[in-house]
């Protein structure tokens, strides 16, 4: 495909190969670098010395960055659930149900995406200590209370979108077959509208997960010296310095991220594929 | 000059990856003629109309305009303007700016523009429509528009993509006719995409048709439907009877052919040039097969016209009947179960009554009305 | 089968309207509310804020110090935004045109770095823009073979980060994505043949941009604009990281004021004055796509 097939066909041009080359080196040559000089057998990340895991093995035996990392988990997974349930009873309700005030509702809901992070971090920060003081005193898991009902606030609307994007593509002719049948509200959504919907859910999930792991500004509000996440922490060493310890740690939350992005691709793209078949 | 070459595709390939949307296709298009492509949907007509347009490149082969290689140069240097099948009209200006898109872009002077816009307006009939947003005209309107801002050019060539298919029945009609006339007005030469044949037929001067990115012929209306050249473009073409037998008999003047079910061998008044024993398809159009009565008391077999007594008929059942106003739809079945359409006329109105279904009939047809295929 | 009226089931309506509107209101509006009731408050003790509805925190966020850095925030998002622009309309265009699986992995390859972490990006551009970073070093090796020789000095390092050419360069490396993504889908949604009817008209490729792509993807660009825009002007990590003294932004004063000086109030006054640009920039951006649709439901 060197010569254009058509004038349309920006891709085969030139200045614009020139052009997308040089924005892929612009995207991908820090993260490149970065992950490259994890395997570096050196304190220093900038001359080469040969390829070792050792700053790999020296993460596993760092307790608080290992407890960072569990507690990050386990806030995804909670946040994670609440806003898939809380998330698609607002996809539901505005698909399904004609009432007032939803359009400012639908307006509300699109907020929580766009509020610039650090207005909302520190709304948090003011609500969890001064408002509703969130103990700091609980048992783990207990204690990551606070940081994972912020988590669920921003990561539910996204989760109300996506699936929302799936009801669109859903065949009202369905319900009324069902209701012909003899099914009832309840056996409706259980049998007709949530198999529908798992494609979404599946999606909605992901997302959520992913948000809630990569987090980092409204977590540093919300987080005490007790709970430290992943971001918190890695958060703390980069203010330190650039170390190879570092970049390991980065290393592997960019492989996490990324299997995560290719498994909602991927279900993504099965779930097309399906549909245009 | 009209007549002289005006387009040229010299074994024009279009590949997709390994798809072959184009096959070594040569053609040539004359000045003034009304040109259509015509084949089922994805037999490459519209390729080659973009390649035309240059929105495509070919994979191999050239493409001349007035015997110019244009094979490289980009659409918007080319002489030709297209008609886009969805019209392509820009929602965002008004019907004015449309059609006077092309003389801005080319730097035409506003004094000059206008006045062009306003001919190409009249000419489509839109004489006041120049400040109406594309919004608030109807399909034919928008129709119009596309073709005065594709004509104020003064194109060389004007490409019609599908220019009938997106509006209703009775306005379709109404714009063959009134497409005929333009193309008459200002005499530039149209080559049109259709998949429908009847529309290729009324308006087109020539056909050239096409099926799986090859050409299969390259002729006038008129002949594509008398003498078409495949089974496929017989097909194609209006309903036909095909029957494949063997050549028997090939003189200069006349040649016979067997058909399996039909006891006599069919009865050409022309010679085949084909070996005795070759095998080949006999096309017989509908329209072309009379319907006698059958009289079981005397079964004397009609004498159809040309041919010799006691050939070109066979006995067969009414198995269908379609009424279709203008005329009647028989599906007659012969003795082997094979089954035969023949079409008939309703000269008056009791005509339809005449053969019933379930009836016994003879078939009969002209020694000069079935056309021989080789392939 | 349309919406339904609420009542025509209302317990499912209740079930289902009861946990987003109670989750919206407790741990939404209400830490919203908190914050906008401290801007107009005052300091008594470290932790007692008395809401006394004064204005003071707003007019001390409009001298001319903190004026000057909420200007200079919005200089920065609307450069970063400029950026990601003419950086990313080639892109977007590319895509957009691609044969279907070239624009699928070009797509992946834009969202890819687009999920990876925030703080993880900046960090990575923070270690190849330091003094001993990869770009400094590469730099020096050239300079050492091939100025050196002729006579020219020993190397200066590059100053490429603690300034706001860093600060600048991290915001565009974040943002980009946020730009091509919706340029791309506006261009995807764009009539072919209308593109193709201008180049047949005559018009070459800048003149069919700038005529016909440019007004019909406007509500596209529009939303591009701002949804670049919004983030890079409460930007913190990139300042924060890669700027210098001079180079804050309003989200990092923001932050100072919450976890250091511990001047709530002053913190939630600037914290509204950004939340208003946020919601101004997203009130130009309904009104350009009200236009649109309402040009749309005229066809």
């Amino acid at each position: 495909m060197g010569t254009p097939s058509g004038p349309l066909d920006y891709l085969a041009r030139w200045p614009l190969r020139l052009w997308l080359a040089g924005v892929g080196l612009f995207l991908y040559a820090p993260l490149l670098i970065l992950i490259v000089f994890s395997f570096n057998d050196s304190r220093r990340t900038t001359a080469w010395r040969g390829f070792t895991t050792r700053w790999y093995a020296s993460l596993f035996e760092d307790g608080e960055l290992l407890a960072a990392f569990g507690n990050s988990l386990v806030i995804a997974l909670v946040s994670t659930l609440i806003a898939l349930a809380v998330g698609t009873a607002t996809a539901l309700l505005l698909w399904r149900f004609r009432f007032a005030g939803k359009a400012a509702l639908e307006a509300v809901l699109g907020l929580p995406i766009v509020v610039p992070e650090i207005a909302l971090g520190v709304a948090f920060l003011v609500f969890f200590t001064a408002v509703v003081p969130w103990p700091a005193e609980l048992p783990w898991p207990l204690n990551l209370g606070a940081i994972i009902l912020a988590h669920a606030t921003f990561s539910f609307s996204f989760v109300a979108l996506v699936v929302r994007a799936r009801l669109a593509s859903f065949d009202m002719a369905l319900i009324e077959a069902a209701r012909d049948l003899g099914a009832g509200e309840w056996l409706i959504l259980r049998d007709i509208i949530l198999p529908h919907l798992v494609p979404g859910l599946v999606a909605g999930a992901l997302l959520a997960f992913t948000l809630s792991l990569d987090d980092f500004v409204i977590t540093f509000f919300t987080s005490g010296p007790d709970t430290i996440t992943f971001p918190v922490k890695v958060y703390a060493m980069v203010r330190f310095s650039v170390t190879p310890a570092v970049n390991a740690a980065s290393t592997l939350l960019i492989l996490l991220t990324a299997l995560l992005t290719a498994l909602a691709l991927w279900l993504q793209g099965a779930d097309l594929g399906k549909e245009a078949a | 000059m009209k007549g002289d070459a005006i387009i040229c595709f010299d074994g024009v390939t279009k590949r997709y990856g390994k798809v072959l949307a184009v096959d070594n296709v040569s053609l040539e298009v004359r000045e003034g003629e009304f040109f259509a492509l015509l084949g089922p949907s994805g037999c490459g007509k519209t390729t080659l109309l973009r390649m035309l347009a240059g929105f495509e490149v070919p994979s191999e082969g050239r493409i001349l305009i007035d015997g110019q290689d244009v094979t490289a140069v980009p659409p918007n240097r080319r002489p030709v303007n297209m008609v886009f099948q969805n019209y392509a009209v820009f929602p965002h200006m008004s019907v004015a700016d449309n059609v006077g898109y092309g003389l801005k872009v080319d730097g035409v002077g506003a004094a000059e523009r206008a006045a062009r816009v306003a001919e190409a307006l009249a000419l489509v009939k839109l004489d006041n429509f120049g400040d109406r947003r594309p919004d608030q005209l109807s399909g034919g309107q928008r129709q119009r528009v596309a073709l005065a801002r594709a004509l104020v050019k003064r194109p060389r060539v004007l490409l019609l993509d599908e220019p009938l298919s997106a509006l209703d029945a009775k306005l379709r009609e109404a714009m063959r006719t009134e497409l005929c006339q333009l193309q008459a007005k200002v005499g530039i030469t149209f080559v049109m995409v259709t998949h429908d044949q009847d529309e290729a037929l009324a308006l087109a001067d020539r056909c050239a048709v096409m099926q799986r990115g090859l050409l299969q012929q390259v002729a006038s209306p008129s002949d594509l439907y008398e003498f078409p050249a495949s089974r496929f473009v017989a097909d194609f073409i209006g309903s036909v009877n095909l029957l494949e037998g063997r050549l028997v008999v090939d003189e200069p003047d006349h040649a016979e052919i067997a058909v399996a079910g039909i006891a006599e061998p069919l009865f050409l008044d022309h010679g085949v040039t084909g070996a005795a024993g070759t095998s080949l398809w006999v096309a017989l159009r509908p329209e072309k097969i009379e319907l006698h009565k059958y009289d079981p008391a005397s079964p004397a077999p009609p004498h159809p016209g040309d041919a010799p007594p006691g050939r070109n008929v066979v006995a067969g059942t009414i198995r269908h009947v379609a009424y279709l106003g203008s005329e009647s739809l028989y599906e007659v079945e012969l003795g082997d179960g094979q089954r035969l359409k023949a079409l008939r006329s309703n000269l008056t109105r009791w005509d339809q009554e005449d053969f019933a279904l379930g009836e016994a009939v003879w078939l009969a047809w002209h020694a000069c009305s079935p056309a021989v295929l080789l392939t | 089968m349309k919406e339904q009226p609420a009542r025509s089931a209302p317990l499912l309506f209740t079930l289902l309207a009861v946990p987003p509107l109670a989750w919206l209101l407790l741990l939404f509006a209400a830490p919203l509310a908190v914050i906008w009731g401290y801007s107009f408050g005052e300091n008594r003790t470290l932790i007692d804020i008395a809401i006394t509805g004064s204005w003071a925190n707003y007019a001390r966020a409009l001298k001319p110090l903190y004026l000057a850095i909420l200007l200079k925030s919005l200089l920065f998002a609307g450069i970063t935004t400029a950026i990601c622009f003419i950086v990313g309309l080639p892109v977007a265009l590319s895509i957009a045109f691609a044969g279907p699986r070239a624009r699928l992995a070009l797509l992946v390859a834009i969202m890819l770095p687009f999920w990876t972490n925030l703080l993880i990006r900046t960090y990575a551009l923070m270690a190849i823009l330091r003094t001993e970073g990869q770009i400094n070093s590469l730099a020096g090796a050239l300079w050492g073979t091939v100025a050196v020789p002729l006579g020219a000095g020993p190397f200066e390092p590059l100053p490429l980060i603690n300034n706001n050419f860093a600060v600048l360069v991290g915001l565009v490396y974040v943002h980009l994505p946020f730009m091509v993504l919706p340029l791309y889908a506006a261009l995807d949604r764009l009539d072919r043949s209308l593109i193709e009817a201008s180049l047949d008209l005559g018009a070459g490729h800048l003149a069919t941009l700038w005529r016909v792509v440019v007004p019909l993807a406007l509500p596209g660009i529009v939303s591009g604009i701002i949804i670049t825009f919004i983030p890079a002007l409460g930007a913190y990590l990139a300042p924060d990281l890669l700027g210098g003294t001079n180079s804050q932004m309003i989200a990092n004063i923001i932050e100072r004021q919450f976890r250091s000086a511990n001047d709530w109030p002053f913190g939630a006054a600037l914290s509204f004055l950004l939340m208003y640009l946020t919601f101004i920039a997203l009130a130009v951006q309904a009104l350009a796509q009200r236009r649109s649709a309402a040009r749309e439901a005229q066809g």
